[in-house]
């Protein structure tokens, strides 16, 4: 006998728009108005379910929807589906869709697009295989009911839902097409509160509003360009000039942040990144040389002046990492063994490890100004405990190739973590990650069955608590062991004119679109 | 000359072939592919949509048969599928292909006419105030880094001054047609072409300069004075003519390099053009899109070299066309 207890009824439009951004909604939205914003780099394109790097979610998160919508402590909230409710035995996840929405083109969204979506996201994202592994059945009732029935309980199964990793994807257009040539994809039809309108490469992408969206009096604002600018500087001066509205967070190097930030009428936040989490560390390469010991990786740990990294190097924003986990991700704990800035305890923990000053090479990642600085500062620190550092230079894809074949000692990196230590902490340091070409896995090399164990059972533990219990226990190990050295829960700014309101209200912030957002005349 | 022009175009078609397959290799030396690139901008920590990836992309085929299927494209003048931005390599090179054009070809004609202008108007005046600032100018043009220059421009007319826009090719959304859109661009092409067509004014000015002071010393010269013709026909008709040679020959490097864009210029500008697509396919590992520019532009160097010469022709009688 399933006990449903709904998690969410219809309280959609109030509960999703008004808790999270109380100041903003103390005044009323007003219609129309255009929202110039950047995206950098240019998609490659915006079909979602094909597609979902960073830059296409962003723009995309506009055109498509998920099932779900999350507050930015992780809770769901009503999406396409107006309700959900899950079985006591944690199996059957049932969820009530939005009646009268409407793809862009006019057909009836229904449970039939569901179930579609999923079949074509099972082989198109690159999360969905696993995301989706625990699923036994999919059933359709009716045409606005869908149930899901797991091979066991499976946890993070209630945080897949969002646009990004699982974006409804109109079956009457895709059906029996080749998915990665149908012309629809340079058209893409959504649920969304905005239509996609005009893409001129290299320049512009245009999106209007929705007119027959199914919450009323949304989406408030008229049109949105996404302006592609490559260089970061030419980014930060179309902003100050007026000519942009909206930075995405990332959008400009750090250190432009505290000046723009300064400028009348503009605001900044951090907020909406709490389901990415983005959380910052170095590979330590667990197989050979020096960082195959022990002693050497925690010493790592007490050399790196993290709170240095966050105050000057990143102006203030994120976090010093505690662990595996960031604080905003479900299950985190802070009662790790934690690792102070302690350059002396650095150097006695090499002298037992017996380090004799082997050159170790440290692989700064390619992504701007800002991470190289951060891998300047920790070589002076390594360089002050006595570690004989050499820096290599490398492009992007030259990075991946390096981490993905394990030719490196130290190696930043940063992963999102997707909510859920099962989505995006486990994949770092379970054993079955250990895949040679792939630089997202455990590229470390670190294998422990007792971990490999723990977070076999987390995924699937049932209720909560156990979960809890189970996380805990492996984060302790893990940062007895040091696998790899954390370094910063990121924090990408998002800045914006105060003006233009509304723009971050769910986990996944501009991600998830700008239904909400409106302009103060 | 029909004879030379064929025989020119027949190796033209040899080097391009030689450019195609050195290029092919270079860039597949390059660390990581794009499937890489591409997994890691999705997060990807699944092997099969990365497996998935490689064979999506012919990559998981060896490197001979690679090779084989893209020349055999080439030669059939087919410059294949971007990987990455999902569309035929020959259609992303054309719709960039008129905003390039047009920023180089400005760029070009403004260091063509300026820099002759300055550089006659300095070797004229060899040794005055005149030539002293040209000489100094073109100096200070030639040595400082294009993109320096562009944020600096930037700065001052776009930040400061608020007179020029700072990016684009034209004011999004603002629908301007007819007259109104012709200006806007124009609004948006001063600077970059501006900031390109300095480094080449200053190398023209200073080649144009240095090449009339030595035809002055030219024994046709003193006989055209000694004939009574007047300074501004010789100027004109002797020295300027005998010293373009060499301007001629840098002027048809840079047009074979028009095609190809500006890289740093249209970064920095957001400009839409080719110099950008290729710079971006280099750090996405985007193969056919990197080889298909390279292959547009070196047929351009090409085709341009030939061009040069024929001028070269028309300029100097004596030169002659030899097979």
């Amino acid at each position: 006998m399933l006990k449903q207890f709904v998690m969410g009824l219809a309280v959609a439009g109030a509960l999703s728009s008004t808790a999270f951004t109380s100041a903003a909604f103390a005044q009323e939205p007003k219609a129309g108005g255009v929202v110039n914003a950047v995206i950098q780099p240019e998609p490659p394109g915006l079909m979602l379910g094909l597609v979902q790097n960073g830059p296409t979610q962003m723009v995309s998160g506009n055109i498509y929807e998920g099932l779900l919508r999350y507050s930015p402590k992780l809770e769901p909230l009503p999406g396409l589906a107006e309700s959900w409710s899950v079985s006591e035995d944690g199996k059957v996840y049932s969820f009530k869709l939005r009646k009268g929405v409407t793809w862009h083109d006019g057909k009836p969204f229904t449970s039939a697009d569901v179930v579609f979506s999923i079949e074509f996201l099972k082989q198109t994202h690159p999360r969905g295989r696993n995301n989706l592994l625990q699923v036994d059945k999919i059933e359709t009732p009716d045409e606005q009911t869908v149930v899901f029935t797991l091979k066991q309980p499976f946890g993070p199964f209630i945080g897949i839902f969002e646009v990004g990793s699982m974006p409804m994807i109109p079956k009457h257009i895709y059906e029996g097409t080749d998915f990665k040539t149908n012309p629809a994809n340079n058209t893409p039809i959504g649920t969304g509160p905005f239509m996609f309108k005009e893409w001129q490469k290299g320049s512009f992408i245009k999106l209007v509003k929705n007119p027959n969206y199914y919450i009323k009096g949304k989406p408030n604002l008229d049109e949105i360009y996404w302006h592609v600018i490559p260089d970061a500087a030419a980014r930060s001066v179309a902003f100050e000039t007026g000519k942009i509205d909206v930075l995405p967070g990332g959008s400009v190097e750090n250190f432009d942040v505290p000046r723009l930030s300064k400028l009348k009428n503009v605001c900044v936040t951090g907020a909406g990144w709490e389901f990415f989490s983005p959380h910052s560390w170095l590979w330590l390469n667990n197989r050979s040389g020096p960082t195959a010991n022990k002693k050497f990786r925690q010493a790592l740990m007490f050399a790196i002046d993290r709170n240095f990294a966050k105050d000057v190097i990143w102006n203030g924003l994120g976090k010093v990492a505690t662990g595996p986990s960031g604080s905003a991700i479900k299950y985190y704990t802070d009662a790790v063994t934690k690792y102070d800035f302690n350059p002396a305890k650095a150097k006695a923990l090499l002298k037992e490890a017996g380090y004799n000053g082997e050159k170790v090479r440290l692989l700064p990642l390619p992504y701007g100004e800002t991470w190289q600085r951060w891998a300047e500062a920790v070589k002076q620190n390594l360089q002050d405990v006595g570690i004989n550092v050499e820096m290599i230079a490398t492009d992007v894809p030259g990075w991946n190739q390096k981490t993905s074949d394990w030719d490196y000692d130290i190696a930043f990196t940063y992963l999102y973590q997707y909510g859920d230590p099962a989505l995006g902490v486990s994949r770092n340091y379970v054993t079955s990650q250990i895949v040679k070409g792939n630089p997202f896995n455990n590229v470390e090399g670190y294998s422990n069955p007792e971990i490999d164990q723990l977070f076999a059972d987390g995924a699937v533990a049932f209720p909560d608590a156990k979960r809890q219990e189970i996380y805990a226990k492996a984060q302790k190990i893990l940062t007895d062991d040091v696998p790899v050295a954390w370094l910063l829960e990121l924090q990408f700014p998002t800045i914006s004119r105060c003006n233009v309101k509304n723009l971050v209200t769910t986990a996944i912030g501009v991600n998830d679109g700008f239904r909400d957002a409106w302009i103060e005349k | 000359m029909l004879a030379f022009i064929a025989q020119r175009i027949g190796k033209a078609v040899i080097v391009l072939l030689a450019i195609v397959v050195l290029n092919f290799f270079l860039i597949r030396m390059a660390p990581g592919d794009p499937a890489l690139v591409m997994a890691g901008e999705a997060g990807a920590s699944d092997q099969i949509f990365l497996t998935q990836l490689r064979e999506k992309f012919g990559l998981d085929k060896p490197l001979p048969v690679q090779l084989y299927l893209y020349v055999k494209g080439i030669v059939s003048l087919d410059l294949g599928f971007s990987f990455r931005q999902q569309m035929p390599v020959s259609k992303l090179i054309m719709d960039r292909l008129p905003a390039t054009l047009l920023l180089t070809g400005t760029a070009f004609a403004i260091s063509l006419a300026f820099g002759v202008l300055f550089g006659t108007l300095a070797a004229r005046r060899a040794g005055s105030w005149t030539d002293t600032a040209i000489t100094v100018l073109a100096l200070i043009f030639y040595a400082t880094p294009l993109f320096w220059v562009a944020l600096m421009a930037i700065l001052l007319f776009s930040v400061t001054m608020d007179w020029l826009p700072s990016f684009g090719y034209e004011t999004v959304g603002a629908g301007y047609t007819g007259l109104a859109h012709v200006l806007d661009v124009g609004a948006h092409l001063i600077m970059p072409a501006t900031t390109i067509g300095l480094f080449f004014m200053a190398t023209y000015a200073r080649m144009t300069r240095a090449s009339m002071l030595e035809v002055k010393r030219l024994d046709f010269v003193k006989t055209a004075r000694a004939k009574g013709l007047r300074d501004a026909v010789i100027q004109r008709r002797h020295v300027l003519r005998n010293a373009l040679l060499p301007v001629v020959t840098l002027a048809g490097l840079q047009a074979g390099t028009l095609v190809g864009g500006a890289v740093l210029t249209e970064t920095v500008f957001a400009w839409p053009g080719i110099g950008r697509l290729m710079y971006e396919a280099l750090l996405q590992r985007d193969y056919n899109l990197l080889l298909g520019v390279f292959v547009v532009c070196s047929a351009m160097v090409l085709a341009f070299n030939l061009i040069t010469d024929l001028i070269y022709r028309s300029v100097d009688p004596r030169i002659e066309f030899a097979a």
